[in-house]
């Protein structure tokens, strides 16, 4: 059971936001973020990071694409 | 060994950027500063050195407290999250950030809009000269963070005078900023207590409500002062922003003219216009490095504090081209009139909306609007704009 991480390129603000507080998780090594990996084992402090996100540009799903994160 | 330079360079009133940053960017390596109080620092002007300091997991907010802080005053600041690193600083953001992202805050904008309008009709039933800065540019943010946060804005009054001594450079004595900053966290805890015994649809409730789930999560302490960094981060620096826009906008006629003849306009004029202006005075919020770090070839060694200039990083030549000229087609707007990193600004959808709406009411329905007289401005404040702004139309 894996969880799928994506950031949105068009909607990244490149705030540094995910990369500042998750450096093994995200990285900004551009204007935009990225996921250092495209997956990762559930993790609820990185549905924080996705939530905490000021562009809403992080979405995290889970093993059979039910949308974790952001939350309402 | 490099000579110590007194810091801050810009003057206290009005929004220029001292040319010393100019020279500092050209110069290698990086200056070392003394502010009045505290520690000497590192003083990062370049846009790569600044994005850096502000990004870097190596560099810590959280170490201030143990050490000689650089600071304007003798007394010390309370950060809030401001003053925390990941993961207690994630802990407590993330409580307040879902209230602020782009999505949430684009649901507001009919509202905002409504009520810029209704300020505008005031301003247009007494006719100018009107003081831009008590009519229009701090009953909106504050009428917005209040019905957000839950606070009552006819409070105003009561809280923009401890607001204003929080964010004071002055010569207030510890004992008067400990004064004033401890009546607005009782203003904010008999809140809390009221609103936990009446839960509404606001942020105050949103936030009893989680510490109620896990109180662990959130102590009582750290909720009140939650409540208070948003009341204070909410308002004061939209309302100094919009009559530094203006006051921009004016001083560059054909960029006010477009806006005039086009409002859509106000969302490239936005994020140019928070890349212009310098609004900190600067030598606010130093970074310690947690290990040698290397930044714009100087090493910055463990345990020393880095100061950083967003002003003078937004206007470095090498990462925005003719950097001092105001230009709404600019392809480049990684501007860091934000902050940078995990303390950038928790606000900033909500505080582009209302500078947007603001800038669109005004275009819209005062395009004659002109200043009646030079600005009064303020001169003790972390934050620079006009304290007073006498505009006619």
């Amino acid at each position: 059971m894996t969880w799928t991480i994506n950031v949105d390129a068009a909607a990244c603000l490149g705030s540094g936001m995910c990369a500042g507080a998750r450096p093994d998780a995200f990285t900004l090594d551009g204007p935009k973020a990225r996921p250092l990996t495209p997956t990762a084992d559930p993790d609820e402090s990185l549905l924080d990071i996705a939530d905490s996100c000021p562009a809403a540009a992080i979405t995290i799903t889970d093993a059979d694409g039910g949308e974790l994160a952001p939350r309402d | 060994m490099t000579s110590v330079q007194t810091y801050p360079f810009n003057e206290a009133e009005g929004i220029e950027l001292s040319p010393r940053y100019r020279e500092a960017r050209e110069a290698p390596g990086m200056l070392r500063v003394r502010l009045p109080f505290g520690e000497p620092a590192w003083l990062a002007t370049r846009y790569e050195d600044v994005r850096l300091v502000l990004g870097d997991r190596r560099f810590s907010r959280a170490m201030a407290a143990a050490r000689d802080e650089p600071r304007s005053s003798p007394y010390r600041r309370p950060g809030g999250i401001l003053a925390m690193d990941p993961p207690d600083h994630t802990r407590l953001r993330v409580l307040v950030a879902g209230a602020f992202t782009v999505r949430r805050v684009e649901k507001l904008r009919p509202w905002v809009r409504e009520i810029t309008g209704g300020l505008i009709d005031a301003m247009r039933a007494a006719g100018g000269p009107v003081d831009l800065v008590d009519a229009f540019a701090l009953p909106l943010p504050v009428q917005v963070i209040c019905e957000l946060l839950g606070v009552p804005a006819e409070d105003r009054h009561r809280f923009r005078v401890w607001s204003d001594a929080l964010l004071s450079t002055s010569s207030l004595t510890e004992e008067e900023f400990g004064a004033n900053h401890g009546e607005l966290r009782e203003y904010m805890g008999d809140l809390v207590r009221l609103r936990r015994a009446e839960p509404r649809d606001d942020l105050m409730s949103a936030l009893i409500a989680a510490r109620a789930e896990n109180t662990e999560r959130l102590t009582e302490l750290e909720l009140v002062d939650l409540c208070v960094g948003v009341l204070v981060a909410g308002h004061e620096t939209t309302a100094t922003q919009i009559p530094n826009f203006v006051h921009v906008l004016l001083a560059h006629p054909e960029r006010w003219a477009a806006l005039v003849a086009d409002q859509e306009e106000v969302v490239p004029a936005v994020e140019e216009l928070m890349r212009f202006v310098a609004l900190g005075a600067g030598g606010a919020f130093p970074r310690y490095a947690t290990e040698d770090v290397e930044v714009g070839s100087v090493t910055v060694r463990a345990g020393e504090p880095v100061l950083v200039s967003i002003a003078s990083a937004n206007h470095d030549d090498a990462r925005f081209a003719c950097a001092d000229e105001l230009r709404f087609d600019r392809e480049e707007t990684s501007h860091l009139g934000f902050g940078h990193g995990v303390h950038h600004c928790l606000g900033a959808p909500l505080a582009r909306l209302e500078l947007q709406e603001a800038l669109r009411g005004l275009a819209a329905r005062l395009p004659g609007l002109r200043e009646a007289e030079a600005p009064r401005w303020k001169t003790q404040m972390l934050v620079r704009g006009p304290r007073r702004m006498m505009v006619r139309w």
